[in-house]
């Protein structure tokens, strides 16, 4: 069973968020999603000051086995991209809610951070999907 | 793959099987005025001896003229061993094979084909080929748009002087994806691009084509277009012959930087004129870009026994992984005559392929010096040149080239229809094949015809 950490917040394409508390979230695939995956290859990020639309395609995770998009969660700016990945795009496999995050944005409304689903809702998404 | 036969009653058990009565059935969902239906003008149907008679006719008009048109395909010597090897059986497909366990020969040869092609146009990355040079230049300007993310104008600087049927295939692939070409005019004089003359301010330009040598055969100046366009966040993308890369600089060096892609058609590497083709087209980038890459790209790895070996790579961009979100929809290539090409540039060697593009030069400058002694012939640009050059006549082109084609001489290509500015005006080209006395055949079929 994967790891589903209950404080953050998570997306229907396997993204989590997290947010910082200050207006700004912290995005990155969740530890089903890389499973899924297999080894990480490569991780093309979002340009820092981009504008993002919730649902927009912003980042590409590829694996072995495939390529894969990533889109923006919330509506907002990226303030800060994980440029490490860009030499260790394995941390993704070993600490996707840690050290492997994707990016960081500042939100546009938090309010569209309660659209997004729970721990709860996350796990019965997974569960739902492997049937 | 084997062969497999199937009868009538087969087809009727895979329709029972599959629940569809009639195999046209299978293509219901196409709705019917989307159909092409029946071919109207076709004339009726003619035995097999007398279309063969006609062909044969048809055939015996191509005559073999004396070539001096060039124009993107070039007429150069070809080793008998190229073709003799190529067609062997193990080499006979146009596909990169996917099983690497069955086919560790071929995927080497592709594998030393990008590994000369990276060494030609001196950059990092080669693919295992393109269809050919002109759609290279649309994949070449597609890579580019996905690779200048600090870009989002979606514009490309075209050049005029950018071959007129590549740019109008670049126009086809690109327009219905939000990119916007936009031309860049040639200097009256030289026929190149003056670097003086871009834009100080020219705002978001994703990417600038550079051509070497342009259309007209002209040198442009490389090392200041390609420093103007990173000056400005615009990535660069070469379209170069591959033969001139073995005598000028090739676009790894152009500038400070070095461009950024490179491609063109590979028609002169080993690929015999035939009516327009199959030719090959080669890309070549940067390592920075690889993953904007179309197409199959060959990586050389090494086994459990630590044993050489190679393999597809980087295919999870491709179409049959990643499906509508594929770099590009090229599955396949042009595997047979990159294995000409690969044979072509092995037999020659880096000083072969270098003697074939100085004696091409000089055949030229030797052809547009007796041409020019002729009244009312001259240059069109002053501008250093490789194996090509675009002279004025006193006449129409066409006129001219019919009267020559009478006396048995291909005598290059009309400007006038793709560049009317430029009135009165013919390209020329003489490569290695060319003799002395084919030059002065073709100066004495002129002189003559202009005097008449």
């Amino acid at each position: 069973m994967s790891n589903v950490p209950s404080e953050l917040k998570y997306t229907k394409a396997h993204e989590w968020v997290r947010d910082e508390g200050d207006g700004s979230v912290t995005v990155g695939i969740t530890d089903h999603a890389q499973e899924l995956l297999g080894d990480m290859v490569y991780v093309e990020l979002p340009e820092p000051g981009a504008a993002l639309e919730a649902g927009e395609e912003c980042a590409v995770v590829e694996s072995v086995k495939a390529a894969s998009d990533v889109y923006a969660p919330v509506t907002g700016e990226v303030i800060d991209i994980n440029g490490d990945l860009e030499e260790m795009p394995e941390v993704v496999n070993r600490d996707p809610y840690g050290d492997g995050w994707l990016f960081h944005m500042k939100l546009e409304d938090e309010a569209e951070l309660d659209g997004l689903l729970d721990a709860e809702a996350y796990i019965e998404l997974i569960a739902e999907e492997s049937h | 793959m084997p062969f497999i036969p199937h009868t009538e009653a087969d087809v009727a058990a895979m329709l029972e099987a599959i629940g569809v009565a009639h195999i046209e059935d299978l293509f219901d969902e196409i709705p019917p005025e989307l159909r092409a239906g029946s071919l109207d003008g076709l004339p009726e149907g003619r035995d097999e001896l007398a279309v063969s008679q006609q062909l044969r006719a048809h055939a015996a008009r191509d005559a073999q003229p004396l070539c001096f048109a060039g124009g993107g395909a070039y007429e150069h010597h070809i080793p008998a061993a190229v073709w003799e090897i190529t067609s062997r059986g193990e080499y006979y497909s146009a596909y990169t094979p996917y099983q690497a366990e069955a086919s560790q020969g071929t995927l080497q040869l592709l594998y030393e084909f990008q590994t000369m092609m990276a060494e030609l146009t001196a950059l990092e990355v080669s693919n295992a080929s393109l269809y050919d040079g002109a759609t290279a230049l649309a994949e070449a300007v597609l890579m580019a748009v996905r690779g200048n993310r600090k870009s989002k104008a979606r514009r490309i600087l075209m050049p005029r002087s950018v071959h007129p049927r590549y740019r109008a295939v670049v126009e086809t692939i690109v327009r219905h994806q939000g990119i916007t070409l936009e031309l860049l005019d040639f200097d009256a004089s030289g026929g190149h691009i003056a670097p003086p003359t871009l834009p100080a301010e020219p705002g978001d330009v994703t990417a600038l084509v550079i051509p070497q040598p342009n259309y007209f055969g002209a040198l442009e100046d490389a090392d200041a277009l390609t420093d103007w366009a990173h000056a400005h966040g615009a990535l660069v993308i070469g379209v170069v012959n591959p033969t001139a890369m073995a005598v000028i600089a090739p676009p790894g060096e152009w500038g400070e930087q070095g461009a950024d892609i490179a491609c063109g058609e590979g028609q002169p590497l080993g690929i015999p004129l035939a009516s327009g083709g199959p030719y090959f087209g080669f890309l070549c980038c940067t390592q920075k870009l690889v993953r904007q890459m179309p197409g199959r790209i060959i990586g050389a790895t090494e086994d459990l026994d630590g044993q050489r070996g190679y393999v597809l790579t980087l295919q999870a961009r491709e179409q049959h992984i990643r499906r509508s979100k594929a770099t590009s929809n090229i599955c396949t290539n042009q595997g047979l005559m990159t294995t000409a090409a690969t044979l072509y540039m092995t037999l020659m060697g880096p000083q072969g392929l270098a003697r074939v593009a100085a004696q091409c030069h000089a055949n030229t400058r030797a052809l547009v010096e007796r041409l020019c002694a002729i009244d009312g012939v001259t240059p069109l640009f002053e501008r250093p040149r490789f194996h090509e050059a675009a002279l004025r006549l006193p006449r129409p082109a066409l006129e001219v080239l019919d009267a020559l084609a009478e006396r048995g001489i291909l005598g290059g290509i009309d400007l006038s229809a793709d560049y009317p500015g430029l009135g009165d005006a013919l390209l020329v080209c003489a490569t290695e094949t060319r003799s002395e006395a084919d030059l002065d055949a073709y100066a004495s079929a002129l002189r003559e015809v202009l005097s008449a």
